[in-house]
C-alpha cells in the first residue's frame, strides 16, 4: 500500500468513525455474512478434506474411484449444458415471439411462461410422472403401457426444461426489449433480407444476453435437487441427488462433501463467468428507454411457425399444471379418477402443520432478507465503507452456490457448540434470510443505480446521518422496489428444497420437503394437493403486494413489478 | 466566513489503469473571503467539481487542509459542516413536497413545527415561489426546480454555500435570468459562495472573483476584468472568449510596458503580465470588439495604433454584431467583430482592409 493508499484508507476509516451506526451495521453485514455464508460453504470444503482425524485427499479419491459418481459428475455437467442451451433456445423463441414478431397471444404466452417460475420447480417432476409414470394417465390409461422409461435422462431433461426455460425467456425479453429496434430497421433499410438482418443485426447484439441466459440455465440446473429426486432414479446419477444421498442415507460426511466440492467448483465458474458478461452487457446493449418494435424484421411465415411453437410449449404447460390439479382431485391416480376432497382434507388436517410452519419461515425469512438485502445495496453502492467490495462478494456467494452444498454445510458448521443450531427453527430462518438476501440486493442495487445519487447527497448536505439519509430518503425511493424483490423472495422461500431438506426436523418441517416424501411413497395425490395449495398461497402473495403497490403507488407500483 | 484551502491535492484510482492514479486537484491554494461570491472556471476534467465536493465533504484531500473560519474541516462529514450544496440535478427529494423538501434541513436541526413553516413561507417568498409549496416535484418546470433547489439551501443560512453548476440545464433565456437572481440572492443574505461552471459568461455575471482551473492546477485568480483584459496566459486567454495574439519581443514593461513585433515594430501596450521580463518572447493580446477594421490605407490614427493589414476570409452576420476572419499572415485568422451593422461598414469576403486597435485594449502575457 502506499501512502497515500494508506492515508486515504486511514481517511475513510476515521469518517466511517464519526458515523457510528454506519460502523456498527456495517461491522455487523460483514460478521454476519461470514458466519452464515462464507463459513459453511468454507466447513464443506475442510470435511471434505478431513475424513479421518487428519488431512488428506482420501474422499476424493474415493469419490474419483467410485464408477457410479464419476457418472453422476458426468450426467450432471451433460444433463445441464443440455437444459441450458435447449432451454435457452427456447426461452429465445418465446421472447423473440412476444417482443420481436409480436405474435397473437403475446400476454398470454407471457404469463405461461411465467407461472413455473413462480411454483415449486418439482412440479414438472411430479407431473411428468403422473402423465407418463408407471400409473400415468398417457403411458398407462391411454397408450397401455407398462414402464415407460420415463425415469432417467428423458424424464428429467424434459422437466429440466420445462422448468428452467422461463428463466431464458425472463433474461432475453430484457434484452430483446432493451434493444433498439430501429437498428433491425435500419439495416434492412440498407437492403439486408430478413434472415440476413436477424443473424447480422439481432443475433449478434442479443449474443451477450444469450451467453448470460445459458450460463444462468447451467448454474441454476447443476443446482437443481427436487427434479433430480424425483426423475433421475438409479440408474442416472444425479451429483446433487448423490450428495444428499452421501449424507442422509449413509452418513458419510466427508464424502458427501467431497461430491458437493464437485458440485461447487462448475457452479461457482459459471456463475462469475456470467456476472462478467451482465456486467459487461450494461455498457453495450442497454440504449435507454425501451422502444417499440415494428416488427419488420419477422416475415408471415416465420411468425405463423412462431406462434405454433409457443402455443404448442403453452399447451405442454397447461397440461403439466392441469394435471396437477386433476391429480389433487382424483382418488387414486391411475386407476380411479372419480373426484374427491379426501388428499385436501389429509392436508388440511394430518399435515397442516407443514402448510403452517411453510408460511410462518418464509413470512418471517424473506423480510429480513429483504430489509437486509437493501441495507447492503445502500452499503455497496452509496457508501464509502471499508470493505464494501468484499459485502457485496459474500452476499452474492449464496445465489451461487447450490443449495444442496449450502445445506450440507449449514448441518456440518451449526451442529456443535456455540452455534448448536440443527433441528431449530433458527436454522431454517437463518438459511432462508442468507439466502435469499441477494435477491434484496439485486433489485435494490438496481433501482439505486437508478437514482442520482446527488438526491441522497442533498440529504447529508442538509445534515441528515446515514440513519436518516437511508429511512427518510433512500427507502421511500426504493419501496416499490423492495416490494417486488420480496414477492421473489417469498417466491423462493415457499418453493425452496435444496437446503432446507437437509435442515427440516420432526418439529419443523416444510411443504416442499412433505411433497417429496409424498412422491417417495407413491402418494401422488397428497402431493399434487399439497402442490396446488403453495401455488395458491404464492399466487395470492404475488396479487396482494400487486394490489397494495398499486394502491399505494398507482402506476408506479405497477411498472415495477415485474410478475 | 473565509474558506481556506491550503495546499490541497485530490487523487483518485485511475479507471483506465489498475493501480494507476489519477491527480484531480493538484496542491491547490486559495483564499475565498468572507460574503465573497467566487467561481471555479474551466473546461470539463479540470478539478473544479472536485474542489467543490471536497469543500462540501463529498471528497476528502489526499493531502492539504481545508479550512473554514479557522476550523480544520478535513474529517468533518457533509452532515456536520455548515456548507449547503445547489445541485447540478437540483436533487429535490421527489416524494416529498415543495414545502418538505425546502423545510427539511430545518427538521433535521429538530427546529419546532411553527418556526420551520415561517422561515420556509420567508424563503419560499423571497424566491418567488410561494403558490407552490404544496406541488410535487413532477409537477415543476426546469425553472421552478431551480428556485425550490436554491430555497432548500439558503433556509438554512449556511457559512457558505456551494453551487454545481446548477443554471446547466436550464435554456438560454431562463439562464440569463437565473444568474441574476442567483447574485440578487447571495448579496441579500451575504453568504461566501463557491460556485462552478464552465460557462465563462455565467462566470463574468456572478463573480467577484474567478478562479480558472485547467488539469487540476490554478491558472489564475482574479476578477472578471482581469481574467477577460489582463489574462495571465495563453490557457486563460483562449478559454474565456475569442482572442487574437501576436508574436512579440517584450523591450520593456510596467506602465510603459513596450514591445517589439516580428516585423521590427514598436508597439506599447496598455498592460503586461507581472512575470515578463525585458527580452522575453511574448504573446501581445488583443480581444476581437478591440480590432478595428478600416478600408485599406485610411486608418483613423487618433487613438489606434495602425498594425497592418489582410484580407476578409470570412464574414458572419449576427443582427447586432459581424464577426469577420482575416488572412493577415499570421498562424491563424485574425478574429474582428464589428458592432452596429447598419450604420457601420460592411466588409465582403476578399476586400483589402486594415485592422488597428488602442495601446489600452493591448495586453502583452508569456508565451508558456
Amino acid at each position: 500500500m502506499t501512502p497515500t493508499n494508506l492515508t486515504r484508507t486511514i481517511g475513510q476509516f476515521r469518517r466511517v468513525a464519526r458515523d457510528p451506526l454506519l460502523l456498527f451495521v456495517s461491522v455487523l453485514t460483514l460478521a454476519s455474512l461470514l458466519l452464515f455464508v462464507v463459513y459453511p460453504i468454507a466447513s464443506v470444503v475442510l470435511q471434505s478434506l478431513k475424513p479421518g482425524d487428519t488431512y488428506s485427499l482420501a474422499a476424493y479419491a474415493e469419490t474419483l474411484k467410485s464408477a457410479y459418481l464419476r457418472r453422476a459428475f458426468y450426467n450432471s455437467l451433460m444433463m445441464s449444458a443440455l437444459t441450458a442451451l435447449v432451454g435457452t433456445f427456447l426461452g429465445f423463441l418465446f421472447a423473440f415471439a412476444v417482443v420481436r414478431a409480436k405474435v397473437p397471444l403475446g400476454k398470454f404466452f407471457n404469463g405461461i411462461a411465467i407461472i413455473p417460475i413462480v411454483s415449486p420447480p418439482f412440479i414438472g417432476a411430479l407431473a411428468i410422472i403422473m402423465l407418463f409414470g408407471n400409473n400415468g394417465l398417457i403411458t398407462w390409461n391411454l397408450l397401455k403401457i407398462q414402464n415407460f422409461p420415463i425415469y432417467g435422462f428423458n424424464g428429467l431433461f424434459l422437466a429440466q426444461v420445462v422448468t428452467f426455460f422461463p428463466v431464458a425467456y425472463m433474461t432475453l425479453k430484457g434484452v430483446l426489449e432493451s434493444m433498439n429496434p430501429v437498428l433491425e430497421d435500419a439495416a434492412l433499410n440498407l437492403g439486408g433480407s430478413r434472415i440476413k438482418v436477424f443473424l447480422k443485426v439481432t443475433l449478434p447484439l442479443a449474443m451477450p444476453g444469450i451467453a448470460s441466459s445459458i450460463l444462468l440455465l447451467f448454474v441454476e440446473t447443476l443446482a437443481d435437487f427436487g427434479n433430480p429426486l424425483i426423475l433421475a432414479g438409479s440408474k442416472f446419477p444425479i451429483l446433487s441427488v448423490q450428495a444428499y444421498l452421501q449424507i442422509v442415507g449413509m452418513y458419510d460426511l466427508p464424502k458427501g462433501a467431497a461430491i458437493s466440492v464437485f458440485l461447487l467448483a462448475p457452479s461457482l465458474i459459471a456463475f462469475f463467468l456470467q456476472r462478467r458478461i451482465v456486467g459487461r452487457k450494461k455498457y453495450t446493449t442497454v440504449t435507454g428507454k425501451p422502444q417499440t418494435s415494428t416488427g419488420k424484421i419477422v416475415s408471415p411465415g416465420a411468425r405463423t411457425f412462431l406462434f405454433i411453437a409457443c402455443l404448442l410449449v403453452s399447451l405442454l404447460i397447461a397440461v403439466i399444471y392441469f394435471s396437477i390439479l386433476l391429480g389433487a382431485l382424483a382418488k387414486v391416480w391411475g386407476y380411479d379418477h372419480s373426484l374427491t376432497l379426501e388428499h385436501f382434507k389429509f392436508v388440511f388436517g394430518v399435515g397442516f402443520k407443514a402448510v403452517r410452519d411453510t408460511l410462518m419461515i418464509a413470512g418471517i425469512a424473506t423480510p429480513i432478507a429483504g430489509v437486509f438485502g437493501m441495507i447492503i445495496a445502500f452499503l455497496v453502492v452509496r457508501t464509502k465503507v471499508p470493505g464494501k467490495k468484499l459485502i457485496g462478494a459474500m452476499s452474492i456467494l449464496s445465489f451461487a452456490v447450490p443449495g444442496t452444498v449450502i445445506g450440507i454445510g449449514y448441518i456440518l458448521a451449526f451442529n456443535h457448540r456455540p452455534l448448536a443450531l440443527t433441528g431449530t427453527l433458527a436454522i431454517l430462518l437463518l438459511n432462508f434470510v442468507f439466502r435469499y438476501i441477494p435477491v434484496g440486493i439485486e433489485s435494490g442495487t438496481a433501482i439505486l443505480q437508478q437514482i442520482d445519487p446527488s438526491i441522497e447527497e442533498a440529504a447529508v448536505d442538509l445534515g441528515a446521518d446515514a440513519r436518516r439519509t437511508f429511512s427518510k430518503i433512500t427507502l421511500p425511493m426504493i419501496v416499490p422496489a423492495f416490494f417486488s424483490g420480496l414477492v421473489f423472495a417469498f417466491v423462493r422461500a415457499m418453493t425452496a428444497v435444496s437446503a432446507a431438506i437437509f435442515l427440516v426436523s420432526s418439529r419443523w418441517n416444510l411443504m416442499t420437503v412433505h411433497i417429496m416424501s409424498q412422491v417417495e411413497s407413491g402418494n401422488l395425490g397428497a402431493a399434487a394437493a399439497y402442490s396446488v395449495i403453495l401455488v395458491v398461497i404464492v399466487a395470492l402473495a404475488i396479487g396482494l403486494i400487486r394490489l397494495l403497490l398499486k394502491a399505494r403507488y398507482g402506476r408506479f407500483g405497477g411498472a415495477m413489478l415485474h410478475f | 466566513m473565509s474558506v481556506r484551502l491550503v495546499d490541497v491535492r485530490k487523487e483518485f484510482p485511475d479507471p483506465e489503469k489498475s493501480g494507476g492514479i489519477m491527480v484531480a486537484v493538484k496542491d491547490m491554494n486559495l483564499e475565498i473571503r468572507e460574503g465573497e461570491f467566487i467561481t471555479l472556471l474551466g473546461p470539463s476534467g479540470c478539478g473544479k467539481t472536485t474542489t467543490l465536493r471536497m469543500i462540501a465533504g463529498f471528497e476528502i484531500p489526499s493531502t492539504g487542509q481545508i479550512w473554514i473560519n479557522d476550523e480544520m474541516v478535513n474529517d468533518q462529514p457533509p452532515n456536520k459542516r455548515d456548507t449547503t450544496m445547489v445541485f447540478q440535478s437540483y436533487a429535490i427529494f421527489p416524494h416529498m413536497s415543495v414545502e418538505q423538501n425546502v423545510g427539511f434541513g430545518l427538521e433535521l436541526k429538530g427546529r419546532p413545527k411553527s418556526e420551520i413553516n415561517t422561515e420556509v413561507a420567508k424563503v419560499m417568498e423571497v424566491m418567488g415561489i410561494t403558490e407552490l409549496g404544496k406541488r410535487r416535484p413532477d409537477q415543476l418546470s426546469g425553472g421552478q426546480q431551480q428556485r425550490v433547489a436554491l430555497a432548500r439551501a439558503i433556509v438554512n443560512k449556511p457559512r457558505v454555500l456551494l453551487f454545481d453548476e446548477p443554471l446547466s440545464n436550464l435554456d438560454a433565456k431562463l439562464r440569463e435570468t437565473m444568474r441574476v437572481e442567483i447574485r440578487r440572492i447571495q448579496q441579500s443574505f451575504g453568504i461566501t459562495s463557491v460556485y462552478v461552471t464552465h460557462d465563462q459568461d455565467e462566470a463574468m455575471t456572478v463573480s467577484d472573483r474567478i478562479v480558472v482551473m485547467e488539469k487540476g492546477l490554478v491558472m489564475q485568480v482574479g476578477s472578471p476584468f482581469e481574467i477577460y483584459s489582463r489574462p495571465s496566459c495563453k490557457f486563460v486567454a483562449d478559454f474565456i472568449g475569442k482572442v487574437n495574439l501576436f508574436p512579440v519581443k517584450t523591450l520593456s514593461v510596467g506602465e510603459d510596458a513596450r514591445a517589439q513585433d516580428r516585423r521590427g515594430v514598436e508597439v506599447s501596450a496598455g498592460s503586461a503580465d507581472p512575470a515578463l521580463k525585458p527580452g522575453d518572447d511574448a504573446l501581445l493580446m488583443v480581444r476581437p470588439e478591440s480590432l478595428v477594421l478600416s478600408k485599406a490605407g485610411s486608418v483613423d490614427q487618433k487613438n489606434s495604433v495602425e498594425w497592418g493589414s489582410g484580407r476578409v476570409i470570412k464574414s458572419v452576420y449576427l443582427g447586432s454584431v459581424i464577426e469577420y476572419e482575416l488572412d493577415a499572415g499570421y498562424d491563424k485568422p485574425l478574429m474582428a467583430i464589428s458592432y452596429d451593422p447598419v450604420n457601420g461598414e460592411f466588409f465582403k469576403d476578399g476586400d483589402e482592409v486594415s485592422f488597428s486597435f488602442s495601446q489600452r485594449a493591448a495586453h502583452m502575457l508569456p508565451l508558456r
